[in-house]
């Protein structure tokens, strides 16, 4: 069989966002992996230079759906270092606390959407069931299972109760014991690490010359965490260690995820048990004079980066967000090479990818001759306006409002 | 009187009419075995606990837009999910289950079990075509797959069945039936044929973990990623008549068939074929899909060796009966 090119997305039932992985086969073994991003861009990075600093709190929580906190306080803790405020303890332990309790959620969704890669949806379902015990609890705390909206410059916006402690304290219990179980199925159920073992391998070289972040990282044996080396928050009183595989496989991702479970329930235990009284937040002023600073954050699926320059106004001049997952690409395409056209999938999600998180441009290709540009919203709306004439049609000028009109009359 | 009696056979009971009904029971059955298996209630709002999803699916899907690739061979195309709806209710005819006569008939001679096995064979055959004439990427590695498959689990199938055949001396699926009636105890000899013949079903129905070649996540739909409407319609019910006869088939020859005349005969048959389709439940939700070269390797380096044993088992224990 000759080679050829497939595209596997942008739409696929393997893939939940859209992206497009264009795939070269040799029979059903990859040859050769390009991937093609910008199906889902959302200007986020434009709207926040329009946004003051606060509402830029709310909109950076929607970067991402699942780890809407680990954006949000990527944010908060750099212009906190603009702002040159330090919260109270109890707030930032507060924030630690949700933070931990995040990445248990994104990992038990994570192992399930592993188990329904791999065709083994009875893992699915019953990750998910007890993922809503995490969701519960982060309603009580926050009020919301998706954007919990808890923090906010110089602290968290809710306290956590003595009753609330309890109730979370008794949930840990039964969640430890679900995990247990869960890491005996997936590391050692026959059918289900036969699909895991020896998958996507990544070896510690390249994983650090192609700059894996996460728990991808930690699988090929690298112990990286922001946490532990540049520890923010108050991750430099809790002690908890980094978890590594050294299988460099799909199989140590799975082990270091669920590995990163126990040590997030440990975590929890001692900041509910050790929460120091105090305010939960300072206050902050609205501006922000001019500067620049990077913030480190290790989200679920890796380290968050974001950027931020101030100009002393009350809105930033640039933020700059770099998600886990875009880090992550470049090692995928290298895990996918030589793989079966069955492992794309679990390699693929194998990195927990978050599509959207990672898109910060379009990019206009010309299909005929692969040219690429880029091109100013006024220019496309002129070569539109073109290429209307061109089909024969009476250019009217347009106007956004009187189209959409249009389409409303129509609809 | 006969004709008449021949008519019910074909049109009512076991024909056409009983295995529409039965298979989305067995649908049903299995559906909501699997959704409990995993924590869910399944369906539930069609009919009594959604009994009647699986027919409210069907009728859904007659009545939805019926796309033919522009690129597919369309009479192939077209005809296919007929042909394959028409074989797996031939196959049904097979199973011993009113006519319980010792009179050859046209649905009961020497050799009926291996045109049952052959019949089974065929849908593989008709997926594969499905898949190929398709044109599409994902319906292409799905037939390649399907056909792949076939290699795997087809030769312990038969081996697994034909242990039974051998210990009752007969290759007449009422005789064998009749047989072991007669001495239950023998049953017990088969029970390792009786494993591997409810695995390699599974794999016959490619379901999991050996959903291969429609695996959602890696090729779509693969065979039937093209199909919709009516055709998809009758795969659909395909796929449960095959369940049905399939599990009919190993009911009969490992489990006694179905004694009993009309009514008692009818339970035998509901029991029997809950109790596999029960099994084949359970693998389903117990399992993570496996890749084809795994499956490969697994049928011929367990199922067909142990497929092998059971027949050595068989001989040896034919010659100390005797």
């Amino acid at each position: 069989m000759e080679e050829f090119t497939v595209p596997i997305g942008p739409q696929h039932p393997a893939l939940k966002e859209p992206i497009s992985l264009r795939m070269t086969f040799d029979g059903e073994v990859v040859k050769h992996v390009d991937v093609r991003l910008g199906y889902n861009h959302r200007g986020m990075e434009k709207m926040a230079e329009e946004r003051s600093y606060i509402q830029n709190l709310y909109l950076t929580e929607r970067i991402c759906g699942i780890c809407s906190h680990s954006h949000t306080t990527c944010f908060a803790q750099g212009v906190e270092k603009l702002m040159e405020i330090e919260p109270p303890r109890r707030g930032l332990y507060i924030r630690t606390l949700v933070a931990e309790i995040e990445r248990v959620h994104s990992h038990l969704l994570w192992l399930g959407v592993a188990g329904h890669e791999a065709g083994f949806d009875t893992f699915f379902m019953y990750t998910w069931r007890d993922r809503e015990i995490v969701m519960d609890i982060l309603e009580s705390i926050s009020g919301n299972r998706v954007h919990y909206a808890i923090n906010t410059f110089g602290g968290v916006r809710r306290d956590i109760s003595e009753a609330q402690k309890q109730t979370i304290l008794d949930s840990l219990g039964l969640l430890k014991q679900r995990t247990e179980y869960y890491t005996d199925i997936g590391t050692t159920e026959p059918t289900f690490v036969a699909r895991i073992k020896g998958v996507g391998k990544l070896s510690k070289e390249l994983a650090l010359s192609l700059c894996a972040v996460g728990p991808t990282l930690r699988a090929s044996n690298v112990k990286s965490d922001v946490r532990k080396d540049d520890p923010y928050a108050v991750y430099n009183e809790i002690p908890f260690e980094v978890c590594t595989a050294d299988t460099g496989d799909v199989f140590g991702r799975v082990v270091v995820r669920v590995n990163e479970l126990f040590e997030c329930y440990k975590m929890i235990e001692f900041m509910l048990k050790n929460l120091p009284a105090g305010d939960i937040a300072v206050k902050a002023p609205r501006r922000v004079k001019e500067n620049e600073v990077v913030s480190r954050y290790e989200a679920p699926r890796g380290e968050n980066l974001h950027y931020i320059k101030s100009n002393g106004t009350d809105k930033p001049e640039r933020l700059k967000v770099r998600a886990p997952t875009l880090a992550n690409y470049p090692a995928t395409v290298e895990m996918l090479k030589g793989c079966f056209i069955a492992d794309i999938p679990l390699i693929f999600a194998a990195i927990d990818p978050c599509i959207c998180c990672a898109e910060r441009m379009v990019e206009l290709v010309n299909v005929k001759n692969g040219e690429a540009s880029v091109v100013s919203f006024s220019d496309l709306k002129k070569l539109a306006s073109v290429q209307y004439k061109k089909c024969g049609n009476k250019p009217e000028p347009i106007s956004i409002a009187k189209q959409l009109q249009k389409i409303r009359r129509k609809s | 009187m006969d004709i008449l009696k021949t008519l019910l056979y074909l049109f009512v009971y076991p024909g056409l009419l009983f295995l529409l009904i039965y298979s989305t029971f067995c649908e049903w059955f299995d559906r909501k075995l699997y959704a409990r298996f995993q924590n869910r209630m399944g369906p539930m709002h069609t009919g009594q606990s959604g009994i009647l999803q699986p027919i409210a699916d069907i009728i859904k899907l007659l009545f939805k837009e019926d796309i033919v690739p522009e690129k597919a061979d369309k009479s192939i195309f077209s005809a296919l999910p007929v042909f394959g709806l028409a074989i797996v209710c031939t196959a049904a005819l097979y199973l011993p289950v009113w006519h319980y006569c010792t009179k050859v008939s046209f649905n009961s001679f020497p050799g009926d079990l291996i045109v049952v096995a052959f019949l089974l064979s065929l849908p593989t055959l008709i997926f594969f075509l499905a898949g190929w004439h398709s044109t599409n990427f994902f319906a292409t590695i799905g037939a390649v797959r399907v056909l792949t498959m076939l290699f795997g689990y087809e030769v312990p199938l038969l081996l697994a069945l034909l242990s039974p055949a051998i210990l009752a001396d007969s290759w007449r699926l009422s005789e064998i039936a009749a047989f072991y009636q007669a001495n239950p105890f023998l049953l017990l000899a088969n029970i390792l044929g009786f494993c591997i013949a409810v695995i390699t079903l599974q794999a016959k129905l490619e379901r999991v973990p050996f959903d291969i070649p429609h695996a959602e996540t890696e090729i779509v739909g693969g065979v039937f990623t093209e199909y919709s409407g009516k055709k998809l319609a009758f795969f659909r019910l395909l796929s449960d008549i095959e369940m049905v006869v399939g599990a009919g088939l190993i009911a009969t020859v490992f489990m006694g068939g179905f004694p009993g005349g009309l009514w008692w005969g009818l339970l035998n048959f509901v029991i029997k074929t809950m109790v596999i389709i029960f099994l084949l439940s359970a693998m389903r939700a117990a399992c993570s899909r496996i890749r084809i070269d795994q499956m490969v390797s697994f049928s011929w380096h367990y199922l067909a060796p142990l497929a092998v044993l059971q027949i050595f088992i068989v001989i040896i224990l034919k010659g100390f009966l005797r």
